[in-house]
Formats: C-alpha cells, structure tokens, sequence
C-alpha cells in the first residue's frame, strides 16, 4: 500500500507549514492453523520475508486458540483493477496556487467583520495505491484520489461565541476526485462567505428551544445520524462481539436479520461502492471480495448485516445466515481488516425540502454535527449540531444556536415520517472513522435526501 | 520472557545508533536553510486480540516514520516518510525529500507566528521492559480465561518497545525509547454488563496477570444480581478513576488550549473569565516528568516537567494554559511544550483526602461509576458534557453495592460536577497510561484520584 497526502492550511489569511507525506508499507497474512499478520514498511525482499515469517510464527501459536477455524473460511480469488474517477489529479495544480485559493476562500469568510474572530481554510488530498495478492490466485490493483476541502470561522459577539464550518468541523464535504471535487463542493464560489455570514447569524440568535417536536435533519447531519446509529449498529463484528472490549456490541442481534422493523416503510438503506465520486468506493474490499451494491435495510425492514465473508461464515457457524457484503477493510497497511461502513447511504425519497418544510406545523431544522454521543449497544444517542432554524406553521423561521437532539436508535428510525428526494441529496463522509483495536481510522461514504422525524426530543443550550 | 530483541531492517529505528546514522547523513550544514530537523516516530508492536476467551487477531507491526524539516527565516516545511529500514536508501530518499522541501520554502509566504528553538538542547530516556512473547500471552489468556475460569473474555494486548527521537542542525539530539505493554480486557456477564480490567507496566508478571484476571473473575458475579433502570434525575454518585479519567481527558479537548481560549471556544471560558471555580482542592496538571510522554516536541522544543493548569480551583498566575510555539507567537505567551494541538498528555490531578478504600462507605446511598464512554459536549461555552455509563455501574446503598444498572446519558456541567459539586477526592491517585492505537501506540497517561460528586443529572 502506498498513500501520498497534502495538507494544506491558510488562518486568519496567514499560510501555515505545509505538510507532505508518503506512507509505503505492506500487510503479509498466513493462516497455518491459526491466524497471524505481520506489517512493515520494510519493502525490501528481505523485510518482506521477515514479515512472512512473523507472521507465519503467530498463525502456529494462535493455532487451536482462535475464535473460528481460519482454515476453513473460503476466500475470494478475484483479480480486477479500480480507480477512483478523476478529471484534474490534485497534483495538476501547483503548490502556490492551492495556497492562492485557501487565501482566497480564508478572506472571503469574513474578514473584514469584527464579529468574526477566526477564519480557518483548508485542503487536503491524498493519493492512494493498493495491490492484494494471494497465494491461490488473487490479484487486485485499486487506486484512489481523495479531496477534502473546508473552511471553519468562528465568531463572538455580545458574549456568545459559535463556530460555523462548511461541512462540520471534521471534515464532512470529502469525496474521490481530483480538483473538480472543490468546484463541485463551492469551496471557492460560495462556502467562505455563507459560513461567515451562518457564523454572525448564530452568535446573534437564541438558544434552540426544548420540547419534542418534528426534526428535519439535513444531509450534513443525516450522515452522522446514519453514522452512528445505523452504519456501527449493523456492523457484524459488533454483533459478534469482537469490539465489545472497545467500540462497543450492538442493540442488533443476529437473530434479527430478516424480521425486524428497523425504521418506517420510508426507510430504505444501501451499501454501494460503487457510487459515483462517494468516499469509499471500491471494487475489492481488503479481503479480495467483489464488492456489489446491497439493501441492507428495505422499507424499514433489516435485511443484512455490514459484515464480510469472515463474519459471514462466523455467523453461519452460529446458525444465522444474515447475509453481508464486501467491507471487509484496513485504514491502512500497519492494520489487520476488519468489518467497516463504507459507502452507506439512505436511499431518497419523493418529498420536495418545500413539501417537507410545508407540513411541519412546529419544528426545527437542523444542519452540521457538532457533537455526538451514543451508548456501547448504539441505541440512546444525543447529537448536536452547529446551526438550525425553527420552523412554524410550514414556513422557515428564525435561526436558533446550539441546536440538540437526543433518541434511542431502536424507536428513532420507525419515527421517519418524510424523506426527500434526489433534489436534496448530498453525498457526504468523514476520514475520521475510528473503530479497531489496534484502532484503525477510516474513510467512509455518508450519500442523503432530508429526512422529517416525528416527535423528537429536542433542546439547546442554558443561556 | 524476552527483552524485546530487534533485529530486521526496519527495526534498526528501535535502536540510538540507526537514528543517529540517519541525523549525520542529513543534518549537514546548508547555506539554503537555517535549520534541517528529524522526527522519528517507530515501534515494534505485538497486537493480540481476543473474543470469547479465543484469538480474533494477532499481528506484528513494525513501522518507521520521519518528519523532516526545513526552515528559513519565517518559512518551514515537512514532509513525513515511512521508512524502511535500509540506512542508504532511507538517507537518499530523505535527501531527496529535503530538496523538495527547501524549493517550496520559495512557494510560499512568510508565516509571522512560526517559533523554533534558540538553542540545542538534548535528553535521553530508555526504559527497558521485560515484556511477552505473542504465543505466551496466548497461552495464558487459553488456560486461565478460556480453560480455568471460563469467562467470556474480550480483550486486547498491545506490547512492544515505542521510540520518539529528534535531531536537528542546531545540535539537539532527543531519544525516548519505552519499552511497555498494555492488556485491558471485559469478562462479560451478559448483554453490555461486563467487569473491565486493565494490566499494563514494563515488566510483565504471569502472577499479577493470573491475579488481575481472577479477582475480576470473582467481581463479574456481581452482575449477575437484576439490573435496575434509573430514572432521570440528580444522583449522588462516584466516580472510579476510569470514570474521572474520561471526564478529564474531555476537559483537555479544547479545554486548556490557549488558542481556543484566545478565540473564545475553550469548553473553560467561565473558568477564565472568573465566572467558575473548580473546588478548593482540585490541583490541576500538565505533568510530563510523570508520564510516558517524551519531555520534547515534535518540533523539538523542551517540555517543562509540570505546567499548573488548576491551582487550588482557580486559575493559575501563569494562565493555566498549555501554549504552543505558533499560539505562543501569535498571542505573545511564553511556549511551555505543547504540541500543535494544544491538548494534554500527561494530566495529574491531585490527591484528595477522601480514603480510597472507603469510596462506598462516603457516597454511602447513590451511583457508582466505573466506567463513562463516548463524551462529547452538548454546551461547549456552558462546559456541559454528555456521555453514556458502561460496563459495571452499581445502585448502592449504605455503602454497599447492591444492583448492576443499565446504561444511563448525563448532560451535566461538568465544571459544577468537579467544583460545587465535588464531594471529595481520594487520596490516592491512580496513573492511567493511554491504551489509543490510532496509526501508533500512544504514550499519553492520566493520574487521578476517585472522586464523590453531588447532583450527577442522568437524562436518559
């Protein structure tokens, strides 16, 4: 595997140390009885046996102590090559002019407003190559280009201060694609001066109000709703309980595969790396398994587990055969793969944002996660967001600060009660995915329509 | 039971001599720069994983990375590299990348906030460990957990030797090799109730293992007893030092920053405006003498050994802030050995009077807290914090532990929680080494007492 990144970063118009960096390294795993992998960025011959034979050392040792017969697990003998789409390669510009438009996008958010009191702009992009290969045949070359631009301002007045980012402050607006990911995202046209102007609106509005009442979440905060309470809880590692010593286990149980109503009829939830320009695609995932679009959840009813063919074949061991697909994932070639989201999107709906907006009688609608907190089962969660706006009597009203929202993912998806068309999709994701242990940061694809919940408990801040 | 013995190419890193070969190749004087640096971040893992008393995964990983630098009048830039063990190729190639690096000083503007040390400076530390071998572990996680004790044991090992290392053409040499490992394990009685356990050190011992392992063995019993579900509301409750580990480690994300302090977004404002206090007895610090942590940057700035982030409950006459060399350039604060990030990595909070051993007998009647997950803030302005209980939280009464809970949400302002709130702190505090492993093993720790708190809001 070999990754090369930029990051690049321009505050308060001032253009911070540029950082480079090239990652080479490889994973060697041998099943021999057990299981054993063995990583190193020692690429040379030599190192590469070194690494066989760490491995292959732990296999023997881990030989009748493992948690299946690794041995009997069938593996994908695939071969086939992927590239991420991309129309102008990040490395098509020059360093000076990537710096020019974080200057450019960095004034335009604000800088001549007293108001704001710091304006961050940044990019970052990462190129990265990746060839599997197995001892019965396999051989896939995959290769992406990833893009992240955002900009953050915050701003104070009157003894509030509020942060307003362009996709969340971790970087939700990132997708596979060259140059023509930033004029896509309106990183340069448009997000400097609405971020800074959201940024003013929220330090002069009231905290949100509290009470239940209708939620229409945007899709820059429907990806971290589907995040954290449907991407983690269908993960069959979870489910297993092979994270219940860190991430956590899951309010799903294999048993539920095929029978339980997980949200409304309106809700509709797929797996598909092969979305166009979406953060995770693939063709392969790390264990060599095609990987194909899938509903997980259809019409609110929980088809299939996020789990690859080792989890698979875990839980047919068990007597479940709850299905899966290709997601079998490393962050990198220093981690041993492990069931992950990938592109894990709601699929859209018929509703208008007018429609939707038209028939709440009281309500809020809400943008851009800010914090999230969910319990080890991902069931009682409680997110907020950066910005929101009442709505009365189906017409937007005023801007409301520190915007929260608390439900139990079990009975918060069955309250789904509109979900928006293609009109109001935006395919979103975050690099910041953490699960694992050793723990493995990963990129993952979040693609969705607005979505009404009905009665949902909502409140903000004290003062 | 091994010194853990180094001896393929990449691991070289692992090892004084392979760094400082790297630093003469690279540090020559250069009339196109005013400093060259190197970082080396390297180690040599072994990662087991276990679920239901068998292994899920083991792994051995062994990676090199350097940060090189360049920098000239108020312009740097870095790149990093993974590295792969062989001295000439990895000197060429970083040769080649401080070329590059010295043609963009060209490409970009004058950074006025940039601060690199004045003089060289130099360190040493090397902690020697005695850690497992990889099958050992196995072995013995087999025959106790799986064969003897039959638990339903989740856990996970982390052990191997961690190296930080600096060297720059000023002259400063840093090496800070530990050699650790790190187990913490659940036994699990059902659903999500579950007895967590951790055994970390430098050296290993099968008897302290064995010992950790059957005493939580015996405590798991304890969950078998009918849960209760709370209703929401302000509890009396206590807080173990896992507990408080979280709330504080919540505390340093944005917290004591000088830059989120400047720009108004430290979860701590009140603090600094004066408008909160801390309770009397809550002494706060950044203590790098006490961790793990190296006592240099990344950037090779000298860490001093203590920063007072809390005195007494107030602020502290220095500022109670840990100041980087840009926030320290940019706001005129003297640096004081943060990272960019300005966040803690060894915070030690002060002993309290409050007999650990008696943690019960003083909450007498309420919650007991072993374990909080996954906060985050729900008001940063306000300090409020949310986050769900874990693992073996008990009803008491009495003293007493008396039933398992379910999982309950706070959403508490958790500087009333450690200030009006704050019953107590025991006398004992406990050094907690960090168990994170994103990209590398991480050197951070937390020390911290017990404490009893009044008024802990449960929401749902």
């Amino acid at each position: 595997m070999s990754e090369f990144s930029e990051q690049l970063s321009v505050r308060q118009d001032l253009t911070e140390v540029p950082r480079r960096s090239q990652d080479d390294g490889a994973m060697v795993t041998v099943v021999d009885g057990g299981l054993g992998y063995a990583a190193t960025s020692d690429l040379s011959q030599a190192g590469l046996r070194a690494a066989f034979e760490r491995a292959h050392a732990l296999a023997r040792a881990s030989a009748g102590r493992t948690v299946c017969d690794y041995q009997g697990i069938e593996r994908a003998a695939a071969s086939g090559r992927y590239a991420s789409r991309v129309e102008r390669p990040a490395a098509s510009a020059t360093l000076p002019e990537k710096l020019g438009w974080l200057q450019e996008v960095c004034a335009a958010a604000g800088s001549s407003d007293a108001r704001i009191v710091d304006r961050h702009a940044t990019l970052w992009s990462a190129r990265t190559e990746q060839l599997y290969l197995t001892s019965d045949g396999a051989r896939t070359e995959q290769q992406w280009e990833f893009m992240t631009p955002s900009v953050q301002v915050t701003a104070s007045a009157n003894g509030v201060t509020q942060i307003r980012s362009s996709a969340g402050q971790y970087s939700g607006f990132c997708q596979q694609g060259g140059i023509e990911v930033i004029e896509r995202s309106g990183f340069r046209s448009s997000e400097g001066p609405r971020v800074a102007r959201e940024a003013v609106e929220l330090v002069g509005a009231a905290p949100c109000p509290s009470g239940s009442m209708e939620l229409l979440l945007m899709p820059d905060q429907m990806m971290l709703q589907i995040h954290e309470s449907i991407g983690h809880p269908l993960e069959l590692d979870r489910i297993l309980g092979d994270e219940r010593n860190f991430a956590g286990t899951s309010f799903v149980s294999l048993a539920m595969f095929g029978n339980y109503q997980y949200g409304s009829e309106l809700l509709n939830v797929s797996f598909d790396p092969q979305q166009a320009d979406e953060f995770a695609g693939f063709a392969f995932d790390d264990d060599g398994t095609p990987a194909e679009r899938a509903l997980l959840i259809e019409r609110g009813l929980l088809k299939r587990a996020l789990g690859g063919s080792l989890s698979q074949a875990r839980a047919r061991a068990q007597g479940f055969d709850v299905g899966g697909v290709a997601t079998t994932r490393s962050s990198s070639w220093n981690r041993a793969p492990i069931d992950r989201m990938s592109n894990l999107n709601v699929e859209p709906g018929s509703s208008t944002l007018e429609q939707m907006i038209g028939s709440i009688e009281h309500g809020v609608v809400m943008h851009t996660n800010c914090s999230w907190s969910i319990d080890d089962s991902r069931n009682k969660f409680q997110f907020g967001c950066e910005y929101a706006r009442m709505v009365r009597h189906g017409r937007l009203a005023e801007v409301v600060r520190n915007p929260n929202y608390r439900g139990i993912s079990a009975t918060f998806w069955r309250s789904l009660s509109m979900v928006g068309d293609a009109s109001t999709v935006d395919v979103m994701g975050t690099p910041f995915c953490g699960k694992g242990e050793p723990s493995q940061v990963i990129r993952v694809g979040h693609a969705s329509p607005a979505c009404k919940f009905s009665k949902v408990d909502v409140f903000g801040c004290a003062q | 039971m091994i010194d853990v013995a180094l001896n393929v190419n990449s691991c070289s890193y692992t090892k004084p001599a392979g760094f400082e070969a790297l630093a003469d190749a690279l540090l020559r004087t250069d009339p196109g720069v005013d400093r060259t640096s190197l970082y080396l971040r390297a180690e040599a893992s072994d990662f087991l994983r276990f679920n239901k008393a068998a292994l899920r995964q083991a792994t051995s990983v062994q990676q090199a990375y350097v940060t090189i630098a360049v920098e000239r009048g108020q312009r740097r830039a870095e790149g990093t590299l993974a590295l792969g063990g062989e001295l000439s190729l990895d000197a060429q190639r970083l040769r080649a990348e401080r070329a590059l690096l010295i043609s963009q000083l060209d490409l970009i503007s004058d950074d006025p906030w940039l601060l690199r040390p004045e003089t060289a400076s130099h360190s040493t530390r090397d902690d020697r460990g005695a850690l497992p071998e990889a099958g050992h572990v196995m072995t013995l996680v087999h025959e106790l957990a799986s064969v003897k004790l039959k638990q339903d044991f989740v856990g996970f090992y982390a052990g191997g030797p961690v190296v930080h290392a600096f060297a720059d053409s000023l002259g400063s040499r840093h090496w800070h090799r530990v050699a650790s490992f790190h187990f913490d394990w659940c036994l699990y009685h059902r659903a999500d109730q579950a007895m967590k356990s951790v055994y970390a050190g430098v050296r290993w011992d099968d008897a302290a293992f064995s010992t950790k392992l059957e005493e939580a063995a015996r405590s798991v019993r304890l969950l078998a007893r009918e849960a209760r579900t709370l209703e929401p509301g302000a509890y009396r409750a206590a807080l173990s030092t896992s507990a408080m580990v979280e709330l504080l480690r919540t505390l340093g994300w944005s917290g004591f920053s000088l830059k989120a302090r400047r720009t108004g977004v430290s979860s701590l404002m009140r603090f600094q405006r004066g408008e909160a206090e801390f309770a009397p007895g809550f002494d706060l610090d950044e203590a790098i003498a006490d961790g793990a942590s190296p006592c240099f940057t990344a950037e090779g700035f000298m860490r001093p050994p203590r920063v007072a982030l809390v005195d007494a409950g107030t602020l502290p006459t220095s500022g109670g802030t840990l100041n980087s060399p840009r926030s320290s350039a940019e706001y005129g604060v003297a640096a004081n050995g943060a990272e960019a990030d300005e966040e803690p990595e060894a915070l030690r909070l002060g002993a309290g009077t409050l007999l650990q051993g008696e943690l019960l007998e003083t909450l007498d009647t309420g919650l007991y807290i072993s374990n909080l997950w996954y906060l985050n803030y729900s008001d940063r302005q306000a300090c409020r914090m949310t986050g769900m209980t874990r693992y073996a939280c008990f009803w008491v009464e009495h003293g007493k532990l008396v039933a398992p809970i379910n999982v309950m949400r706070f959403d508490d302002d958790a500087m009333r929680l450690l200030g009006s709130g704050l019953v107590g702190l025991t006398d004992a505090p406990e050094f907690t080494p960090s168990s994170d492993t994103y990209g590398c093993r991480h050197l951070g720790s937390v020390t911290t007492p017990a404490a009893v708190v009044e008024g802990f809001r449960l929401t749902l």
